[in-house]
């Protein structure tokens, strides 16, 4: 898992059968400091996190399958958590 | 998923039986600020994306789920969608 951002949202209406109905944010990974890491990529939320949320993000078909009742589905990045909050011991960092 | 831009199309007669009927597009992989990220990719198209669209795909072996009926096909990329707007946050898109 990773921590992760969500910047923007997507519309499309043309779209893969499996996507009609669910919420498709756009989302950059996250460095627990903070910092922003990567690219962009998309994810579909299934704990109604909004924009600018800190979010916690699987992405893995396989644990993405069990949040969707274990059926064959084109996806692995989906949103599993919003982050309150992250302790990390600064002698380890 | 990533987002990107479809940007040209294979051809390619000899195949895999697997991959017939299959339209392969050259993908050229973006952020949500439309910059390029990597080199364009091979993805099949599921949805009817044209050259100039703007569109979502979905990588590794989801990609052939993508596909209808087909159970299996050396596949690695699926154009799932086409993007019609986008709402962001500019700056945190840009930082």
């Amino acid at each position: 898992m990773m921590l992760a951002t969500v910047v923007g949202n997507l519309f499309a209406t043309r779209k893969h059968p499996f996507f009609e109905g669910k919420s498709l944010l756009i989302v950059r990974e996250q460095t627990p400091h903070g910092r922003a890491h990567g690219p962009t990529f998309l994810a579909v939320d299934r704990v109604s996190a909004g924009m600018g949320d800190r979010v916690l993000i699987n992405k893995e078909g396989s644990g993405a399958r069990l949040l969707f009742g274990g059926e064959e589905i084109p996806l692995q990045a989906v949103i599993v958590g919003v982050v309150e909050g992250v302790a990390m011991e600064e002698s380890l960092q | 998923m990533n987002l990107g831009t479809v940007i040209g199309t294979i051809w390619a007669t000899q195949r895999h039986p697997s991959t017939a009927g299959l339209t392969f597009q050259l993908l050229r992989p973006e952020s949500a600020a439309g910059q390029p990220f990597d080199r364009p990719i091979i993805a099949v198209d599921t949805v009817g994306a044209g050259v100039g669209e703007r569109v979502f795909y979905v990588g590794a072996r989801e990609a052939v789920i993508a596909l209808r009926d087909v159970a299996e096909a050396p596949v690695d990329a699926a154009i799932v969608g086409i993007v019609e707007g986008i709402d962001e946050r500019r700056s945190e898109v840009d930082k």
